[in-house]
């Protein structure tokens, strides 16, 4: 089965069509996983030091005058934390589907073109050298993820952009960012190195209300704006070549959903820090609950929201110490990928 | 086939082409290796080198070369060796350029051990690091292995790679979260994750030797079968190649030498990756000229990257670990942009 039998029809889902068997499991798939992250929130709402009744995280969140404290605790501490779970969780997952069919290497992910390593230097270098606030480290990650993707598109760029090429001098400006930041944090006060270690590890402790709003509200434009592109991005997983033929106009296309992905991935990293694994897991584990040949973007934001929300949860209320959510990510995600890719070879 | 690479509208022949990288190769490892040895914390005039290469008193420069300059030389010969052809044989194996040795989950048993071995037992020197790494790079691969040719007789590329990556996060992360919750762990971790070849002498690198040495020859050995496998594997049972039994030795190959490089001096990154890479733009997609420019190249970069750790901060250095990108990050964007690039 390719991606050639789903046709036009795989966007409109609901409908059913030609391969129905297929199309039910991927809709079956991403209901429940939407119904696992809404089960997700509404743990993470009502679970804590304060524990309130599903009934009064439900006054709280319908504005009822009688839930009185439970309102600040639901609304002011609980809600941003776990809104932004879902969303960054998506976020990544999204983008990591994203370069996954482009460069259609199961190996890629936005890591690749150095914004982690970009947000995560431009963190750094203001934690160690000015010892800047929450605020000024998230521009720095923003500023730094951003300038990094830049500047390897600007060195990838000869007469046209090159999948290969892009991922060949993503790799080379990552492994020097990369050794920029062992540097750092060999030069740094052990103290300073651990906080900015655990930044470095993704972390959702700094989360407050303004920043799901700025985040929140740029990650759900941009995955709005990434959706329109689905189908030309089917397109493009058989080859530019035969993308062409089919009526896809490849570079301005490629160009485009490479920008999204990008800007997902930098607001995600500046504000929680570059939190691995999601963007390169989420479309591989979409793949194989989906059983579908290719890497799709919904299915693959979905299970991205899930996992990040679940490892947040883990992280708050079942380990008995205090970890960065992105630890717990990669060993959770990690161990169901492991599974899954076993569980697939027996079952051929 | 023509037997010519089309370059910048020139046709070069592509044997002499192949000679010419390969002396050039040569040449310039002959080169960096003298200069290894010539540069360091105390200023020695190259004669004075060279006089004490000649006569080995045992006092003054004849011994600071003797006994820290050339086996330091010597450990980045080998270990650059080492991470070039694993480079070279886990990209030929995954048939994914993207690859590199850590991928088989080398790097992050090693440090999952290595912190295992600060934490449990309070390890705190290279040589006494040396076992726990290679132990915890032998156990990754041996489930990566499991993992990744689970099911069938012979390793899915893509299944392997997954897998690799996968479980090698997964292990990263424990250690990540090991080092979070303890101070001794993490300041003792952050020195063994930058990759450094200081103050590492005979003592390290003898008994990790005659695994890198049997490495080396394994890679010898399936250079050839390789060749055939990049033409998939139908293709290559055809021709007569045993696949399940060319895979397992790559395999080997990759622990013995990742693992022991990784034992020596810590995870060094790029240089894997890399060296086959420019390797293959020069001599062409035939697997036996790549391990012999690989050979040479690689050991060439990771001890360019050491001459310039211990020249750019005197008397000071820095890791090697950290330089070697910055010395091969802008060689491979230069290349890169010159070149029609090579897929595999």
């Amino acid at each position: 089965m390719t991606s050639v039998d789903f046709g036009r029809r795989t966007w409109v889902l609901r409908r059913g069509g030609l391969a129905l068997r297929w199309q039910a499991r991927t809709v079956i798939t991403c209901a429940l996983l939407a119904a696992a992250a809404l089960a997700a929130t509404a743990a993470a709402l009502a679970l804590g030091d304060f524990p309130l009744t599903p009934a009064q995280v439900w006054a709280a969140l319908t504005g009822d005058s009688r839930a009185g404290f439970a309102r600040i605790v639901v609304l002011e501490w609980r809600l941003p934390r776990a809104v932004a779970a879902v969303l960054f969780g998506a976020a990544l997952g999204a983008a990591g589907a994203v370069f996954q069919s482009l460069t259609r290497n199961a190996l890629a992910s936005p890591d690749i073109i150095g914004i982690s390593s970009g947000a995560y230097t431009g963190a750094v270098i203001v934690i160690i050298l000015v010892h800047g606030s929450y605020l000024q480290q998230t521009a720095g990650a923003f500023v730094g993820g951003i300038v990094t993707a830049a500047t390897i598109y600007l060195l990838a760029w000869r007469n046209g952009m090159q999948g290969f090429r892009l991922i060949i001098v993503g790799i080379a400006v990552s492994a020097m960012l990369t050794s920029l930041n062992t540097w750092l944090m060999l030069t740094a006060d052990l103290e300073v190195a651990i906080a900015a270690s655990a930044w470095g590890a993704g972390s959702l402790a700094g989360i407050g209300p303004r920043e799901v709003l700025v985040g929140g509200g740029v990650v759900l434009s941009l995955m709005i704006v990434l959706t329109a592109f689905g189908h030309p991005m089917r397109q493009m997983e058989l080859g530019d070549d035969a993308a062409r033929a089919t009526g896809t106009r490849t570079e301005p296309l490629r160009l485009a959903v490479i920008v999204i992905a990008v800007g997902l991935t930098a607001v995600v990293s500046a504000a929680a820090g570059p939190i691995a694994f999601v963007a390169l897991a989420a479309p591989q584990i979409t793949r194989r609950m989906c059983r579908t040949p290719g890497v799709a973007v919904l299915p693959a934001a979905l299970t991205g929201a899930v996992l990040l929300a679940g490892a947040e949860l883990v992280a708050l209320h079942v380990l008995p110490v205090a970890l960065p959510v992105g630890v717990v990510t990669v060993v959770l995600g990690g161990a169901y990928l492991l599974w899954l890719i076993v569980h697939e070879v027996r079952r051929r | 086939m023509t037997g010519g690479t089309v370059t910048d509208g020139t046709v070069v022949p592509l044997r002499r082409r192949r000679v010419i990288g390969l002396l050039a190769a040569l040449a310039l490892l002959v080169l960096l290796l003298l200069a290894s040895i010539a540069v360091g914390s105390r200023d020695i005039p190259f004669a004075g080198v060279l006089d004490a290469l000649l006569h080995d008193t045992g006092e003054g420069d004849a011994y600071v070369v003797w006994s820290l300059r050339v086996p330091r030389t010597a450990v980045l010969l080998a270990t650059g060796i080492a991470l070039g052809v694993a480079g070279m044989l886990i990209q030929a194996l995954t048939r994914n350029p993207l690859a590199d040795p850590g991928i088989l989950g080398v790097n992050a048993g090693a440090a999952l051990f290595v912190a295992l071995g600060i934490a449990v037992f309070h390890l705190s020197s290279p040589g006494q690091y040396v076992w726990f790494s290679f132990a915890g790079a032998l156990l990754a691969t041996v489930v990566v292995y499991a993992v990744g040719s689970a099911g069938r007789g012979s390793i899915d590329p893509i299944q392997l790679t997954l897998a690799g990556v996968t479980l090698g996060s997964i292990l990263f992360g424990v250690v990540s979260a090991m080092t979070l919750l303890d101070r001794h762990t993490f300041e003792q971790m952050r020195n063994w994750n930058a990759g450094s070849v200081a103050s590492r002498g005979w003592d390290v690198l003898l008994p990790v030797l005659p695994f890198l040495v049997a490495g080396v020859i394994l890679a010898i050995a399936v250079a050839g079968p390789l060749n055939a496998i990049a033409l998939g594997d139908d293709l290559a049972t055809s021709l007569g190649v045993h696949i399940g039994r060319t895979q397992v030795i790559v395999v080997v190959a990759v622990t013995l030498l990742a693992g022991g490089a990784t034992a020596i001096a810590g995870p060094i990154g790029f240089v894997g990756l890399m060296a086959p890479h420019v390797v293959r733009w020069i001599v062409g997609p035939d697997q036996r000229w790549i391990l012999g420019g690989t050979l040479l190249l690689a050991p060439a970069l990771l001890t360019a990257a050491d001459v310039v750790g211990r020249t750019v901060m005197r008397p000071g250095e820095l890791p090697v670990g950290i330089v070697m990108a910055f010395v091969g990050a802008p060689i491979l964007v230069l290349l890169v942009r010159r070149r029609r690039v090579s897929a595999l």
